[in-house]
């Protein structure tokens, strides 16, 4: 199988009504593991996520993914902050993307009912998904982007809204997928859960990637100085 | 108001002597306007989709249009069906002038505006919710339809409810194309017409109560059939 990997972002950049949101942004998406962009708010995490998975259109400079557009769509998911639940039961919601693909009816709900055992969906299958509970949406939402085996997975603050538990549940998930080979993409502002799950981190600011490097050399040795303050908890404005 | 008594009276009279002329009249009401609302919402239902999910040069105008043909009065719509299927029209050969089939086709060209924009604005709502998703997840624009139409269909449940209202108690444009003729084409609120006219009020009244009652048994029958599918809020 052909890889989407690398994905090249040369000079790219996002406007929206005229104001620019997002660039222009230098960076190289390969290898393995979660890479974790944190910044402040406001910063343009969630619109450089949108950028990299084609939500956002490109308004300046070069996005190019190792195979064509299309080809890269069909092996990448996104998990929205807010989970966007269908009005449908969770076994509907679960074989909904397989049957985009072409799946069959019956194959669909087969394959979405094991994956449901193990993203402990089990239970809720018949229930009706806008009737979940938030941490139950999100492992909702999880599940279904990664049903596709996707290859590149975005998160756009999955944890934003939920309790510990639930947390924990979604970065269990999030560890599996990891280990499984699948390439992460996330946005977070909660350091603690940085530090837990980043292999690389892009300290994103002004619409700009800041500072990029392994998280392990970023959290002990920041270079700008404000990637330390942000380590450091101060407000980075 | 003893008039209105007197219609109360003859509308339990004429139900429950089972009054065959009155259950022609009404079989015939049902069969013309379910199938007026069963072809309109096949055709309504996806134009509504369609235009709340694709964006093209003029969609505002389509829409506005859409929105004003809600309220096209029904004498022309039966004045412009009559010409088509008249002799002398362009559809003239097929010989359905006066016949339940052109109530139909008048019905039809009546309420697929109005649940075509009902439907769209439903469908629109839902798209803003849905939109971002269904990108992410390369949706085609005819998967993207399909999906809208299925998650929203008790919400569209009323556009369709909407225009067997507007069918079921429509008079002008059937009595034209259809003629109002005994045994073929009278359908209840031609009858109602017809009787008031020759000063039968109680009989008319009796006729406008069982209409009011027969539109009020199906929509709640409806409802009971769309929730009892799925137990939820939509």
């Amino acid at each position: 199988m052909v890889s989407l990997l690398p994905l090249q972002l040369c000079g790219a950049t996002a406007h929206m009504r005229g104001k620019k949101l997002v660039g222009p942004v230098d960076y190289t998406l390969e290898g393995t593991g979660l890479t974790m962009v944190i910044g402040p708010n406001g910063a343009g995490k969630t619109t450089f996520l949108r950028l990299m998975h084609g939500l956002q259109r490109v308004s300046g400079g070069e996005l190019r993914w190792a195979v064509s557009a299309i080809q890269a769509r069909q092996k990448q998911a996104f998990v929205f902050q807010t989970p966007i639940m269908m009005r449908r039961k969770v076994l509907d919601s679960l074989a909904f993307p397989l049957l985009l693909r072409g799946m069959g009816k019956a194959e669909a709900r087969s394959k979405a009912r094991q994956c449901a055992r193990r993203f402990g969906l089990k239970d809720l299958l018949d229930s009706w998904a806008p009737m979940l509970s938030g941490g139950e949406k999100q492992r909702l939402s999880l599940a279904r982007a990664l049903i596709i085996e996707p290859e590149v997975l975005f998160l756009d603050e999955p944890c934003a809204n939920l309790d510990g538990s639930a947390t924990r549940e979604i970065e269990g998930i999030l560890q599996r997928a990891k280990l499984a080979g699948t390439r992460i993409v996330m946005a977070s502002h909660d350091m603690g859960q940085a530090r837990r799950l980043a292999d690389e981190v892009i300290f994103f600011h002004k619409g700009r990637v800041h500072e990029n490097a392994r998280a392990g050399v970023f959290f002990s040795a920041p270079v700008t100085r404000e990637a330390r303050a942000f380590i450091n908890g101060e407000i980075v404005e | 108001m003893s008039g209105i008594g007197q219609g109360f009276w003859e509308a339990w009279r004429l139900i429950f002597t089972f009054d065959p002329a009155l259950y022609e009249i009404i079989f015939l009401s049902l069969q013309v306007t379910v199938s007026a609302t069963i072809i309109a919402s096949v055709i309504g239902l996806p134009m509504g989709a369609w235009l709340a999910v694709n964006r093209f040069f003029g969609r505002r105008y389509v829409i506005a249009v859409l929105n004003a043909l809600m309220g096209l009065p029904p004498v022309v719509v039966g004045l412009f069906v009559y010409m088509a299927l008249s002799r002398a029209g362009p559809l003239g050969g097929f010989g359905l002038l006066f016949s339940p089939m052109a109530m139909i086709i008048a019905q039809v060209i009546i309420i697929t505006p109005l649940i075509a924009s009902i439907s769209h604005q439903t469908i629109r709502d839902l798209w803003a919710e849905y939109h971002d998703l269904l990108i992410s997840m390369n949706a085609t624009r005819y998967q993207r339809m399909q999906a809208l139409l299925r998650d929203g269909k008790r919400a569209l449940l009323t556009a369709t409810l909407a225009g067997f209202g507007r069918a079921i108690g429509e008079v002008g444009a059937i009595m034209i194309v259809g003629g109002n003729i005994e045994h073929a084409t009278r359908v209840l609120t031609t009858a109602i017409a017809l009787e008031t006219g020759k000063g039968n009020f109680a009989f008319a009244m009796g006729l406008g109560l069982v209409l009011i009652v027969l539109a009020v048994i199906i929509n709640l029958a409806i409802h009971i059939i769309g929730k009892t599918e799925r137990a939820s809020t939509w």
